[in-house]
């Protein structure tokens, strides 16, 4: 490569990363300024390599932070990315992955990343220890809305795009495997090698851009004799060679639930300069397993010091990652804390890359010879028995000190030496990633060796291998992955064809660090700089301490009080330390501490993903009838009914709604009108046993029916209370059509079937739904014979065959029907059934037909007034679960004689008598012409102050035209009794009053004469 | 997500069934004479073990039939399938139906009378599945 | 039918604790946050208490602050299986409102929420009680006429609730969708002001700190294994930490409810479902209010912290497994995106699950039971975190005079047999 890249990455060394393609320079801004990386760099890397340590402030007080890790446990690195309705808040550095052109911004800052005002919230850090808010802003008590103004603009981090529409899509995918694994590194590849050699249908999922995972961060190790990362490569070629293993890159296995239910998210163009239109932002898979193999490896964790989190502090295991896997280095001048053998590997790798290594600092007093002999001849010094007492510098470490301790990193015994750096690796050990492990509800146990908690006893169909199992060393961890494979190969039933468990050459030694959670300051409790333990969330060890101190024991309360582990890293470097902290300072050990419960996510996850194509059109189904698209071109105003839309009313040029209901409403009463009756609910009754299945289901008697006779029924819950209504006709001895409201029409259907399945499987009956076999035209109103008539059917339409309440079958100008004479309007009126296919030609012939006489359409509004006009009730309108048949004074539905219907017995219980049950009335306001709102209260006394004792609500109320004055139902408290008795019913303005009196619910043609037509 | 076994469709995800609660509850006749506080125990009152339950699902988005299993309701685990109609045939399971409180209420006594002989209520309500007879 | 004058016992703390305030942040910060008291004594439990509260969840804690405050029962003790705030006080989403249909539950439901302003200052803890304001939607023509019901009804009750139309929902909610085309449109809305939101665990350790003040023995990791009676009479309660006696107890433990009734060998008519809810990663402040629809079944608020916490309905079948289906978020999320585009570019930081105690009629049971002295407070759904001061101001007053009083009255056991249910399903939409 040129000289002229490496200028444009001052920290990027010659020979570049493994996983870096350094002829593919990418561009970037952070901050505005741009900047150059390459294909493969994540943006830390590529900071990194520009040598910008510098990337955020903190949370609460706005200290400088900068890239302390390498991958999702990231606290610090959070930036927004990307422009416009794309920006993206509160992305880790260290996962978004670089393309060109990619724009980042820190967060949290004003009015600039180094100077930011917020920063002197740090000077009064003593002032907001952990939980302070709960200790103050309570005087005067009216200001809190005021100071909580405050406390939430200084709070939260990234700010949304002002473009609130999401231009990129989502998609959902739903897969079975036999295995999944997932992490594709060294112990994820072997397992997906063993499990797909033994013809699995595997799936592998790995969170990051290429497989192999720490293999990309290693030097000095061979697998079968082959660098790691031509292994990892080897590996993933075989793999992708098998046609019954499936590979998923930037794919993160981010929920464990019931029954092996994985989520996995997969990124499929994030990481794209130029988003191509047939590829989704991102998919949700939607996985079962028979089996899953975890082997999501480990993170470092960090120490706790004073000033631990300045820029240019970073793990060990991160500085290695940069260097190998991105070939970036972290720094010039870097020196190692730690408390264990692996770090120090780390640090000579860095050394003879040329981050210069200066010392080694470990608070073992005698670490192996091994090392130190290496680290002499690498010419790095060594303290041994030591710790960094604290960090110092401004937007970068610049200098930290150093002073020995007691053997066991307790105490500081000497005075502290200063050392100038620009890097300061720390190593605390290694923290398994048991997230998953525990979302699938397994147990997790302590392990004193190592010092970690490490899975122990599954819930689930999974195994955890490799690190995040606990198993560290390389050439073990292979091994694991293999018995792993072959174990869910066999309970899946399979042959494990045993694949050669490779051999492993890489420096061995002891996984045991020393347990030090909080290197010793020298000053005492509370005083010295802030040593912390959640990053993002600011979270000191004193915090902790001072939790504890007020009685928060419970890890659960300390989380809870202190915030940690709450933060967008959800504590992947920060829970161990709080854990042990919290231990220490209850004077118990960290098992009896225990951990809090991991759930789904296990980082966090894109809701545009999870709502995935469910909104817009698609949120929920829309329901039209046959004869939508003639409402549509009639200028139909349409209303919701559930998933149906209904045909409202039919404004004609400049009508308002009144007008053109009033209108409809005239019609019906005086010529006829048509009413689109399609969303009745229709359930085909079929089998020896309906008549009888019909007399336990509705509260009336249904066995001496005849047939071609309709009948109205009305059903109960068991409970008593109303639940639907309809008119169901006998077809045949064995063959019932029922209809339903339309609101109701599943969940009867779903009534009746689990009562003949579960309760009365000794019926032979049988339920079809055939709501959309049926397309209804409701023909209602005086002439509503005559238009039939023109229309042509071979139906005698006289009243001596075809009576009120039968049904005939014929033919409507050539079309097949089912007429049923039923009537909701209280005139002659025909339900024409046709089938669907026919609806839009049997609605245009009735219109055609009916023109001559004025036949208007109407809709739901005017059918409602017209049927309130008669008194007749709507489910769900007069009723609300809460009224029986004799609340509505519909006692004469219900049988007295039948021993048994849904619902009797509960009709029968006491308190169903009670005179103050709220019945069914009529109103008529004083004011003819005042229409009293519908769900307005009545009451007895207007001038009562609040709490009013309410007699109930207004049900049902309109402007009749017909009687040309309003009318109204109510549901009141004894309300029968109240009959001829004023009540007022107080406007929610709280000035005007509307009085009304109680009358019967029938307000025309109470006698029902006009039924046949006869006006 | 729960995966459940339906007898006539084969396993399939939670999201495709309804949840039927308790099975095996009786349906007492209105002319059982209960009290109003016996009444109560088929029309309110339920089982809620933490443990093994006995409940009815319904493979709505499938065969629309409905049929009982054995689950536990802390570890989520299904132990069995079984038809309606039928009782439980693994110990735990039947250990569950014996234990239930129902067992002993007069609601579930007078389904029993209610149930034969076979006919003698014209509201029919042979006490088949329910109660699991 | 909300009373107006409210017994809130007496206010503050004794001179025996330390006051929270400014001063005292101040004072302590001198010398480090060295001097901190304990917010409440880790107390053993004696063998023996004039009545013992079984739970120590925000009802249980706040039934036991009150005894000893408003009724001077001081020789009372909380049993708390876990840690305190545990169960759903400390999983909810923690909306309060009184903007409920019938009266029963508006009486209860604007008791607590008059208890909640100057709940702060009673504890001398700042739970961040934010009124903020409740605002539901309307989606439907239908959903229309029942929010009119509900106004008027809760106006009658003397309960703030005004209507918005879209337009002045959109000017109060900018981030809200409104465009008439979408799938469920929002029609119009009510607001009721004076609700909000609180921090949830603050309520339960402010009401512990302020008890353990009065004297209350507060005892964690005490598990209750049996409860003793003489014929029909409470004697005791056995516990993992021994045996106490007591003749009066009152079991706040929703979710277990059953199993602790099972104990007594009584029954209720609940079942224990999952609830689910959900936290975005923190943002600065897009939402001021509290917004809920029931047509598509989720709520969502913005918490002082800048997530945006979002819940929705309960799962289908029960469990004690503290979670539920993914199904029930993903339709909450869809709706939430729906509602609000800006979502779908944030992204879903924590997931969790309660166990919510779900009564045949959507209303929680403050009752009696057949043995003597004990008592149950359960039920309350999805909405119990809301009622927390209500329910334990009222709890204890049952427990004290072993009567219901007004507001109890109607939420007995018994009411399952006479059938006068507080159906707070359907209309008045019972989702949180």
């Amino acid at each position: 490569m040129s000289r002229k890249k490496l200028k444009a990455n001052p920290m990027r060394i010659a020979v570049g990363g493994s996983r870096i393609d350094t002829s593919q320079p990418l561009s970037f801004t952070f901050d505005g300024r741009s900047y150059t990386g390459f294909k493969g760099d994540t943006l830390a890397s590529a900071l990194l390599a520009n040598n910008v340590h510098l990337t955020g402030r903190s949370f609460k007080y706005h200290r400088p932070r900068g890239i302390m890790a390498a991958g999702a446990e990231e606290p610090n690195a959070l930036v927004s990315v990307g422009t416009g309705a794309r920006l993206e808040p509160n992305l880790k550095a260290t996962q978004v992955e670089l393309y060109d052109g990619l724009s980042a911004r820190s967060q949290n800052r004003f009015p600039s990343l180094r100077f930011d005002l917020g920063a002197v919230n740090s000077l009064f850090g003593r002032f907001f220890p952990a939980g302070f808010y709960y200790k103050t802003f309570m005087w005067p008590a009216s200001f809190w809305m005021t100071y909580e103004h405050f406390i939430r603009h200084a709070a939260g981090l990234g700010r949304v795009s002002d473009e609130h529409n999401d231009p990129d899509r989502y998609e959902r995918m739903h897969a079975h495997f036999d295995i999944v694994i997932a992490g594709g590194g060294m112990a994820g590849l072997m397992a997906a090698l063993q499990a797909g050699v033994s013809g699995q249908h595997v799936l592998l999922a790995e969170d990051m851009p290429v497989l192999g995972g720490w293999l990309n961060s290693v030097k000095d190790m061979h697998i079968d004799a082959l660098a790691a990362t031509d292994w990892a490569d080897r590996a993933a070629e075989r793999l992708q060679q098998m046609g019954n293993v499936t590979i998923l890159k930037r794919t993160t296995l981010f929920g464990y639930n019931d029954h092996n239910y994985l989520l996995l998210a997969e990124r499929v163009s994030d990481h794209m300069a130029e988003k191509p239109g047939h590829l989704p932002r991102q998919r949700l898979w939607k996985v079962r397993a028979r089996q899953v193999i975890l082997a999501t490896g480990a993170v470092e964790r960090p120490l706790t010091f004073a000033s631990n989190d300045l820029p240019g502090v970073m793990l060990a295991s991160a500085a290695q990652t940069y260097l190998h896997h991105y070939g970036v280095l972290a720094g010039q001048r870097a020196v190692l804390m730690t408390n264990n053998d692996a770090a120090w590997h780390s640090a000579f790798d860095l050394h003879e890359a040329g981050c210069g290594v200066r010392l080694i600092i470990d608070t073992r007093a005698a670490p192996a010879a091994a090392l130190l002999r290496r680290a002499e001849a690498l010419g790095i010094a060594v303290r041994a028995g030591a710790c960094v007492t604290a960090a110092h510098g401004g937007t970068r470490i610049a200098r930290i000190e150093v002073a020995s301790t007691d053997v066991d990193a307790t105490r500081v015994t000497s005075d502290t030496e200063h050392y100038d750096c620009d890097l300061l690796l720390m190593s605390g050990g290694l923290n398994p990633l048991v997230h998953l492990h525990s979302q699938a509800r397994g147990k997790l146990k302590w392990d004193e060796k190592t010092h970690c908690f490490r899975p122990s006893g599954v819930h689930e169909a999974e195994q955890s291998i490799g690190a995040c199992n606990g198993t560290f060393g390389p050439a073990s961890a292979l091994r694991e992955a293999c018995a792993a494979a072959v174990r869910a190969v066999k309970a899946n039933g399979g042959d494990a064809v045993l694949a050669e468990c490779p051999s492993v050459t890489a420096a061995s030694f002891n996984w045991s660090p020393m347990p030090v959670w909080e290197l010793p300051s020298g000053h005492p409790a509370g005083r010295g700089g802030k040593a912390f333990v959640d990053f993002q969330n600011d979270v000191t060890a004193e915090d902790i301490r001072l939790a504890v101190r007020e009685g928060y024991h419970s890890v659960e309360h300390v989380k809870r009080y202190t915030t940690t582990g709450m933060a967008t890293d959800q504590g992947k470097t920060s829970n161990i330390n709080a854990l042990a902290l919290l231990a220490e300072a209850r004077g118990t050990d960290i098992p009896s501490v225990g951990t809090t419960t991991f759930r789904l996510p296990y980082s966090p996850t894109s809701i545009g993903m999870i709502a995935g194509r469910d909104i817009g059109g698609l949120f929920d189904p829309v329901r039209t009838t046959p004869m939508d698209g003639w409402h549509r071109r009639n200028s139909a105003k349409f209303e919701h009914v559930g998933q149906w839309m209904r045909a409202w009313y039919y404004p004609k040029d400049g009508e308002s709604m009144e007008q053109a209901v009033s209108r409809e409403v005239r019609a019906a009463r005086t010529t006829a009108g048509l009413l689109d009756a399609s969303t009745l609910g229709k359930i085909d009754i079929k089998g020896p046993d309906a008549a009888e299945f019909l007399n336990r289901i509705y509260t009336n008697s249904w066995l001496r029916l005849g047939i071609g006779k309709c009948r109205y029924g009305l059903m109960c819950k068991d409970d008593g209370m109303v639940m639907d209504d309809g008119v169901t006709t006998r077809l045949a001895d064995d063959h019932f059509h029922m209809t339903t409201t339309t609101g109701g029409a599943a969940r009867v259907l779903d009534w009746l079937e689990e009562w003949l399945q579960t309760e009365w499987p000794e019926l032979q009956v049988y339920l079809t739904s055939v709501t959309e076999q049926w397309a209804v035209a409701t023909l209602s109103g005086p002439a509503a014979r005559d238009i039939l008539q023109a229309a042509g059917t071979d139906i005698d339409l006289s009243d001596e065959n075809f009576s009120f309440m039968s049904m005939k079958e014929g033919y409507v100008s050539g079309l097949p029907a089912r007429l049923f004479r039923i009537s909701f309007t209280g005139e002659l009126s025909y339900e024409i059934n046709v089938p669907a296919r026919y609806g839009q030609a049997l609605w245009t012939v009735l219109m055609n037909a009916g023109a001559p006489f004025g036949l208007t359409p109407y809709g739901t509004e005017a059918m409602h007034v017209l049927r309130a006009e008669k008194g007749f009730i709507i489910v769900g309108q007069e009723t609300d679960g809460t009224v029986t048949p004799h609340d509505l004074d519909m006692g004469w539905i219900v049988s007295d004689k039948k021993p048994d219907f849904i619902g009797k017995r509960a009709l029968a219980r006491q308190s169903m008598a009670a005179h103050d049950r709220k019945q069914l009335v009529g109103l008529l306001t004083t004011d003819p012409a005042q229409v009293i709102p519908e769900g307005a209260h009545a009451v007895l006394d207007p001038l009562q102050q609040p709490p009013v004792d309410m007699l109930g609500q207004i049900t049902s109320s309109y402007f009749s035209p017909t009687i040309g004055r309003s009318i109204a139902m109510a549901l009141l408290k004894g309300g029968r009794g109240l009959s001829g008795q004023k009540v007022y019913i107080p406007m929610l303005d709280g000035t005007d009053t509307i009085e009304a009196t109680v009358t019967s619910t029938q307000f025309y043609d109470p006698k029902g004469e006009r039924l046949n037509g006869k006006s | 997500m729960l995966q459940i076994n339906c007898p006539f469709c084969g396993p399939r995800d939670e999201s495709e069934f309804t949840c039927g609660g308790e099975a095996h509850i009786s349906r007492p006749l209105a002319e059982n004479c209960l009290s109003d506080k016996e009444f109560a125990d088929y029309l309110f009152y339920r089982h809620n073990p933490k443990g093994l339950f006995l409940e009815r699902w319904r493979h709505a988005a499938g065969c629309r039939r409905w049929f009982n299993i054995a689950r536990d309701t802390h570890s989520h685990e299904i132990i069995e399938v079984y038809a309606m109609g039928s009782k439980p045939k693994t110990a735990a399971a039947r250990k569950a139906y014996e234990q239930n409180w129902r067992r002993g209420t007069a609601a579930e006594a007078a389904a029993r009378i209610g149930a034969n002989p076979a006919g003698a209520n014209p509201a029919g309500a042979k006490q088949k599945n329910r109660s699991g007879k | 039918m909300t009373e107006n004058t409210i017994d809130r016992g007496r206010p503050g703390l004794s001179e025996r604790r330390k006051r929270y305030s400014v001063f005292s942040l101040a004072r302590q910060a001198r010398n480090y946050h060295q001097g901190w008291q304990q917010a409440w004594r880790h107390a053993a439990p004696k063998s023996s208490y004039d009545a013992v509260i079984i739970g120590g969840g925000g009802h249980g804690l706040a039934t036991a602050y009150y005894l000893a405050s408003v009724h001077g029962m001081t020789n009372i003790a909380v049993l708390e299986k876990g840690w305190l705030g545990g169960g759903n006080t400390g999983r909810n989403t923690t909306i309060i409102r009184s903007n409920y249909l019938w009266d029963e539950s508006a009486s209860i439901y604007e008791h607590a929420l008059k208890l909640w302003e100057g709940l702060a200052q009673d504890l001398n803890f700042n739970i961040m009680f934010s009124q903020r304001g409740v605002l539901t939607i309307a989606h439907s023509e239908h959903e229309l006429k029942e929010m009119s019901r509900r106004v008027h009804a809760i106006r009658l009750n003397g309960i703030d609730s005004e209507i918005l139309g879209p337009s002045e929902i959109k000017s109060f909610v900018p981030i809200i969708n409104i465009d008439p085309s979408i799938r469920y449109p929002v029609m119009g809305g009510f607001l009721q002001r004076r609700g909000g939101t609180a921090r949830h665990d603050a309520v339960a350790w402010g009401y512990a700190r302020a008890a353990d003040d009065l004297g209350v023995d507060i005892i964690q990791n005490c598990e209750v294994t049996g409860i003793t009676r003489q014929g029909q009479r409470l004697t005791g309660i056995q516990t993992n930490q021994g045996y106490i006696k007591t003749r009066r107890a009152g079991c706040v433990v929703a979710g277990h409810s059953s199993l602790l009734a099972e104990m007594a060998g009584i029954r209720l008519p609940i079942a224990s479902r999952p609830l689910q809810a959900l936290v975005s990663e923190p943002i600065k402040p897009i939402l001021d209010t509290v917004i809920m629809s029931n047509a598509v079944h989720m709520y969502i608020s913005q918490s002082d912290k800048g997530e945006m916490v979002l819940g929705a309905g309960v799962d289908k079948y029960n469990s004690y497994a503290q979670r539920g289906s993914f199904p029930v978020p993903e339709h909450m999320l869809s709706a939430a995106v729906e509602l609000f585009p800006v979502l779908s570019r944030l992204r879903m930081l924590r997931h969790w699950g309660g166990i919510v105690d779900t009564c045949p009629d959507a209303s929680p049971i403050l009752s009696k039971t057949d043995i003597k002295g004990l008592y149950f407070n359960c039920g309350w759904g999805t909405g119990g975190f809301k009622a927390t001061p209500g329910s334990g101001h009222v709890f204890a007053d049952l427990i004290a005079n072993d009567r219901p009083n007004k507001i109890a009255l109607p939420y007995a056991l018994n009411r399952f047999e006479t059938g006068l249910l507080i159906d707070e399903h359907g209309a008045a939409g019972v989702a949180h």
